[in-house]
């Protein structure tokens, strides 16, 4: 199949065997010797889904509904079925997903696995605050049905566990009523990251979705620039999208994304009229998923691929480190298309390495421009050590392990989580001793 | 509504096919040999919208129980009138040729089993005088390969005694399709290289193989174009194709 095995960001490229499973029942059988990592849909950007020179468990094939209490709204699925399939389920009786990410093809798997968050963070919390419950299988044969109560401590380590612990076989989410697949809400300019910061200040008791678009190309005064979007669930009459979707046919030779065509993308972006038009209504689709109406879009950035980064900042400091980053990404003339904004709320994550924490979240693509990208995000790093934050597993594929050690201070407790025959090439990079690490 | 038998039903096409009848409100009965596999696929057939669905435990090799697996089917559901029979294995050629032994062990599962049944529930639905019989064959069964002839020799008798089948019942309300898949990304061929345009998923393989069934097209190739590719290689003189690498 196309790109199995690989990541979102399409970088780096590993070689790994893959392991198909099937049905629920299934056991690990491993005559032969090499780590395993759990599998989804591949939508990781970086190496937190790759096992260079291991097995890939992939878990497509378990994507069976097994219960579902539509008074309740508990659904109970095998964990490679994807969060698009679980809202064409629930959608038409009433429910929606509680948490939703960027994209809807992702695995619930997944889901855990890194514990997403969505633009009603400071609401909902993460995904993990709605999983009821999780059967986890370990690769000694042993099961475990894991909940916030049962199994507790290895309910933390999952969630957020980056398919370390074993593999999630099965799973129940408590899903939340909507009225309909319409959202009521407002998308608003700001000219600077002041302007954001009092959006967020006003929108959050108010809104149950805030996010921001930033345009990071923008410079001296306009720095900081972007367009706030705050919307409820509503009872509302819009359109909805056609089924029809785009597919960015094959990978292009050179990345389309340059110094120039991101000018004029996030120019015409911000000065479109839609951006000026106060009140809205959205379709959850173009709403929670603007990226999924192009399939396989990854493929802009070129052969190289892409790096994402998505950082977390404290509130105390989100001010003037997110100006700082601001600063250091327009300097070096790298930028991205969709530069995305966010404030999270105060509520604690579920999981030992949940990424989510209170703060304002920053999110940004860079075309893999070789060693200067790498410096550029080092340097990122630098300002999110200073101030306190951390950086999301799920979409990294360079962080140090000094870093990562920094930013996710549990990471010691976690260890005895780990399954013995599973590992990623994620982890091993920052598990590392930082003081024997590769600079 | 319709009835819909399926022998081979834990297989990835089957589930897939299975499905799609689901979503259209389908009664289903399912036939297979892995019990926890079939209870997980019946309680999820039955959230995707089937009304009824009944599963029973069954090796397809086991001839002497066909009649009775079919009167149980058509029990269950109040009737039959859809059938789909999906269950095979991909032989392992090279054992094969080492073994008659297993070459007829192959043929048993990938040729003789389907034709004992399309047999029972061809005259079965020849007497009530309608009904769909749609039977999974391969684009193997076109031309006798070296890497896969003990296969493809036994779905080439699949495809002729369902062609012979089809002229017979033509006109009496059956239809009897023919269904040959390409490369398919299944368990079954978990051993092979996928990358490449040629694979196609079995999700998109069920959806060409529902759409024909309803429609009653005689033939399926799915995807479409192994109609193309098979042309060309029926058509490639024997002189030329016997000293072939294929």
């Amino acid at each position: 199949m196309p790109g199995a095995g690989s990541s979102w960001g399409r970088w780096p490229r590993h070689r790994h065997r893959t392991i198909a499973l099937t049905n629920r029942y299934q056991r690990l059988v491993l005559d032969e010797p090499g780590t395993l990592l759990p599998y989804g849909n591949g939508r990781s950007y970086g190496d937190s889904c790759q096992n260079d020179g291991g097995f890939l468990l992939t878990t497509r094939g378990l994507d069976r509904y097994v219960a579902f209490d539509v008074d309740n709204g508990v659904i109970e699925c095998e964990a490679g079925m994807l969060l698009e399939d679980v809202i064409e389920f629930a959608l038409p009786r009433g429910w929606f997903l509680p948490v939703t990410p960027g994209t809807c093809f992702v695995t619930l798997g997944g889901a855990i696995a890194n514990d997403v968050h969505g633009k009603n963070h400071h609401r909902l919390g993460t995904f993990g605050h709605h999983v009821l419950g999780f059967e986890l299988l370990r690769s000694d044969g042993s099961e475990r049905w894991c909940t916030p109560s049962e199994n507790a401590d290895w309910f933390a380590a999952t969630i957020g566990g980056l398919g370390l612990t074993g593999l999630i076989r099965r799973l129940r989410l408590q899903l939340r009523r909507v009225p309909g697949p319409f959202l009521r809400g407002q998308s608003l300019r700001f000219g600077n990251l002041s302007g954001f910061f009092e959006l967020s200040r006003d929108s959050d008791a108010d809104y149950e979705y805030t996010v921001s678009w930033l345009d990071c190309t923008a410079k001296g005064r306009q720095r900081g620039r972007g367009v706030f979007m705050r919307a409820n669930h509503a009872v509302a009459e819009g359109t909805t999208p056609g089924s029809g979707q785009w597919r960015v046919p094959f990978t292009s030779p050179l990345p389309l994304v340059n110094r120039l065509s991101l000018r004029l993308f996030n120019t015409l972006y911000y000065h479109r009229p839609a951006a000026r038009r106060a009140d809205a209504v959205w379709h959850y689709r173009p709403f929670f998923y603007p990226l999924d109406g192009v399939l396989e879009w990854n493929r802009i950035y070129g052969p190289r691929g892409f790096y994402q980064y998505q950082c977390v900042i404290p509130p105390a400091t989100a001010p003037e480190s997110l100006e700082e980053m601001l600063e250091t990404i327009a300097v070096s003339g790298s930028g991205s298309f969709l530069g995305v904004l966010k404030m999270f709320g105060e509520q604690a994550s579920p999981g030992l390495l949940s990424f989510a924490r209170s703060g304002t979240t920053l999110a940004l693509d860079f075309p893999n421009g070789g060693a200067p990208t790498l410096q550029l995000l080092e340097s990122l790093d630098a300002i999110t050590r200073k101030a306190g934050g951390a950086v999301y597993p799920a979409k990294d594929a360079r962080m140090s392990a000094t870093s990562f050690q920094q930013y996710f201070p549990r990471w010691k407790e976690f260890l005895r989580f780990i399954d013995p025959r599973f590992s990623s090439s994620f982890w091993r990079r920052v598990s590392q001793d930082p003081q024997g690490e590769a600079s | 509504m319709r009835k819909v038998l399926i022998v081979g039903a834990t297989s990835a096409i089957a589930e897939s096919v299975a499905r799609e009848f689901a979503r259209r409100e389908d009664r289903l009965f399912l036939v297979g040999r892995r019990p926890q596999a079939l209870a997980a696929i019946a309680d999820d057939l039955k959230l995707r919208g089937a009304p009824m669905v009944q599963f029973r435990v069954q090796d397809a090799n086991d001839i002497s129980a066909h009649a009775e697996l079919i009167e149980s089917a058509s029990v269950a559901m109040g009737g039959l009138d859809t059938v789909l029979i999906a269950h095979g294995t991909l032989p392992d050629q090279a054992a094969c040729a080492a073994s008659v032994e297993r070459t007829l062990a192959e043929y048993q599962t990938n040729a003789l089993s389907q034709i004992s049944l399309c047999t029972l529930i061809a005259n079965r639905f020849e007497s009530q005088g309608n009904g769909t019989l749609a039977v999974i064959s391969s684009v193997a069964g076109d031309r006798g390969r070296q890497s896969n002839y003990v296969y493809g020799s036994a779905k080439a008798a699949v495809t002729a005694f369902t062609s012979g089948l089809r002229q017979r019942l033509h006109g009496k309300g059956v239809h009897v399709i023919t269904i040959k898949p390409g490369f398919v990304d299944t368990p079954m061929t978990a051993a092979f290289d996928k990358r490449g345009p040629l694979w196609a998923s079995a999700d998109s393989v069920a959806k060409t193989i529902v759409r024909g069934m309803i429609a009653g097209k005689p033939v399926i190739y799915a995807p479409w174009f192994w109609w193309g590719i098979m042309q060309i290689i029926r058509n490639i003189p024997e002189r030329i194709f016997r000293g072939l690498k294929l």
